[in-house]
């Protein structure tokens, strides 16, 4: 039988779980606490319905209920708020546990000196409105967030993949794609570069960064161990000995009668 | 529609037979002045820039997936491939993420604060002759190239004698640094840093008022502050607009509400005004470390948080403390479980803002961990900057922007 695979969540797992363990919470704090925060928050309720709003780590996080409203918002903030800047945005994957993206914009007001964040959750095959009107900054990291997401932003002016090559097929920060990339990335290289006539004489690329393969003799150097490419594992069985350094610490004590020694009482 | 085949490839951003009278060059990816793998397509009415279209992601590891893969203490030694110019930016201001997701921020003992401040500064003086020495060999003044790596090799000999490595230096962890400063390390640092002020002059002296330095630099590359600030720079690069934004300054951490120091403005909005700031910036990260040195004597040799519950406790107690030895060996093994949140840090990295983005869902590892690198959104105004010019000053204008790949894809 096959192992079983989580494929909404191909992520690397925990090795220890406790189930007793309850994570602590950062402290979220009421937004009255900050009076400039207190001030624009009201500004934005006014325009928008918010879900939810605290101050974390000092800084100011709005969740918004609609996904629409982050034009206006934005808007908002860079117009009237001071918050000129729109310093990060991208977007974290929840589809393993609640089935949505939750998309983050982060802002800066450096006349207020503070940061603010605004986030809103989107299902699977919705899109958001792209700030590239209002924020240019906004034209590279929805770019980048379509490219790892998936997530795609309306009205766009040029909404293609960034930091992966056109055709490549899957998003990669998706939760449910692997570390090592999926099964189309392991062709991806010999299909581009040979055509896809060669993937039997070539084989798949090997993406798992830690494999180390001693009896390879095809892709790896056997430093100080040279043995002729392809030659035959069976030839070139070594033990132990072979690394042992002249006169260094012995690497293993082989058992012999000899040395043993029986011990009468234990101490 | 073209049929791609080998022989025939499809290049979506070439046109080979066109109306107008422009041409398409491609700068890159293998270009000598793109400063790593930048791919430039520019399209050229005669020696002028019609539209410039960055093409990123040649260096792209998938640095934020591999976090998601990892222990939080894992993921340090891969922040050293982000900026590796000055690779102890990224450890720390990835480090103080960390910390300030665990609020253990103000438990970091005085020692390793102070030291961790003289490293950064040591390193934004590193990056920043690095810049200039390539950044002039880019102009084509090759002197200065040799002049820079020769005083930058000193301050590589600073670091390597500190961590053991000259680029790749993880020299900070979460919660401290992990070794003490050797003995005599300060006094080789106080010689390097009483001679770099001459060794400026001197620099200084060969290019400000040299008439192709100064030509190929001064109003070129110009943006002004409104579209700098919307294009998301920071740095030295929004600082060169004129605008006084400096994050040690308006939002302190570490040591530097303790100490003084200037922020150079330059309103030139040029590539000179820049240059000039780069040099100012020199020194004052020179006084900043002048201001270090006394301090360092005077904090107690302790190196690391005392937290147990995230941070392995010394080895001392290790030694003798059977819970300590018993927390550590869940540290290693299964990682920190720090709280459930996210936060946002911004450091100013010697590029600009360096963004620590975590998502912590109360797992060994990260949920998300967003790297808000200056160098990706420096890049992206190249699209702004570049139209316009003429195609000697691209050159220019790249060197200038101080980019390096490792950060921008990550």
């Amino acid at each position: 039988m096959r192992a079983y695979q989580d494929r909404k969540n191909a992520q690397a797992k925990v090795y220890y779980k406790d189930r007793f363990y309850v994570s602590p919470q950062l402290p979220k704090e009421e937004v009255d606490s900050d009076e400039v925060f207190a001030k624009d928050l009201a500004t934005i309720s006014k325009k928008a319905e918010v879900k939810e709003a605290y101050i974390q780590r000092g800084q100011l996080v709005i969740i918004l209920e609609n996904r629409h409203d982050i034009v206006a918002v934005a808007k908002l903030l860079k117009e009237k708020l001071t918050y000129t800047q729109l310093s990060e945005m991208s977007a974290n994957d929840f589809l393993a546990d609640r089935g949505e993206f939750e998309v983050f914009y982060q802002f800066l007001s450096m006349e207020k000196r503070k940061r603010l964040r605004v986030k809103y959750s989107i299902k699977e095959d919705q899109a958001v409105d792209s700030l590239y009107d209002i924020y240019k900054s906004a034209d590279w990291a929805e770019r980048e967030m379509y490219d790892m997401f998936g997530i795609v932003a309306n009205e766009h002016p040029n909404l293609k993949r960034i930091l992966m090559p056109d055709d490549w097929s899957g998003h990669p920060l998706r939760k449910s794609y692997p570390l090592q990339g999926d099964e189309d990335a392991q062709w991806y290289e010999i299909d581009t570069i040979f055509g896809k006539d060669y993937r039997e004489v070539v084989g798949p690329e090997i993406r798992d960064t830690k494999r180390i393969d001693p009896k390879d003799t095809e892709n790896f150097a056997r430093i100080g161990k040279e043995v002729p490419r392809g030659a035959n594992p069976k030839d070139f069985d070594e033990n132990y000995d072979d690394f042992q350094e002249e006169g260094g610490v012995p690497l293993i004590t082989r058992f012999t009668k000899k040395n043993q020694k029986t011990l009468t009482d234990r101490k | 529609m073209q049929t791609p085949n080998r022989l025939k490839p499809f290049y979506e951003n070439l046109a080979f037979e066109r109306d107008d009278n422009t041409m398409i060059v491609n700068f890159g990816p293998q270009h000598p002045s793109a400063h790593g793998q930048l791919r430039l397509i520019l399209e050229l009415d005669g020696e002028q820039v019609v539209k410039a279209t960055p093409d990123v992601g040649y260096l792209h590891r998938g640095m934020e997936k591999m976090a998601e893969n990892m222990i939080y203490n894992e993921f340090l030694p891969t922040t050293d491939r982000m900026d590796y110019i000055a690779a102890t930016s990224n450890n720390y201001g990835y480090a103080l993420a960390v910390e300030r997701l665990l609020g253990i921020e103000d438990k970091v003992p005085r020692r390793a604060k102070v030291i961790r401040t003289m490293l950064l500064e040591l390193n934004r003086i590193i990056s920043h002759l690095f810049w200039l020495a390539t950044h002039a060999l880019d102009v084509g003044a090759m002197s200065i190239f040799l002049y820079c790596f020769r005083e930058r090799e000193f301050a590589m000999d600073l670091m390597e004698e500190y961590c053991g490595a000259r680029l790749t230096h993880s020299a900070v962890r979460i919660g401290g640094v992990p070794l003490d400063l050797a003995p005599g390390w300060i006094e080789k640092l106080r010689a390097f840093i009483t001679k770099l002020p001459n060794d400026i002059a001197d620099y200084e002296g060969l290019l400000d008022q040299n008439r192709i330095w100064k030509m190929r630099l001064e109003h070129v590359g110009v943006i002004s502050a409104e579209k700098a600030i919307d294009w998301g720079c920071s740095g030295p690069t929004l600082r060169g607009s004129g605008v006084a934004w400096d994050i040690r300054k308006e939002e302190p951490y570490e040591l530097y509400d303790e100490l003084e120091f200037k922020v150079p403005v330059s309103d030139t909005n040029d590539s000179y005004g820049r240059y000039k700031l780069y040099m100012q910036e020199m020194r004052e990260s020179i006084k900043i470390i002048e201001q270090l040195i006394p301090m360092y004597s005077k904090t107690e040799p302790k190196l690391m948080a005392d937290v147990p519950e995230y941070i392995s406790a010394p080895k001392e107690s290790l030694m003798t403390d059977n819970f300590a030895l018993m927390q550590h060996f869940v540290l290693v093994t299964q990682g920190m479980r720090p709280p459930v949140g996210e936060v946002y840090v911004a450091t100013e990295s010697p590029k600009g803002e360096l963004g620590f983005y975590i998502n912590s869902q109360g797992e060994p590892y990260p949920h998300r961990i967003k790297l808000r690198a200056p160098s990706f959104w420096h890049t992206s105004v190249l699209q702004e900057m570049l139209v316009g010019t003429y195609i000697a000053d691209v050159v220019t204008i790249i060197g200038n922007l101080n980019i390096v790949f490792g950060e921008i894809d990550r």
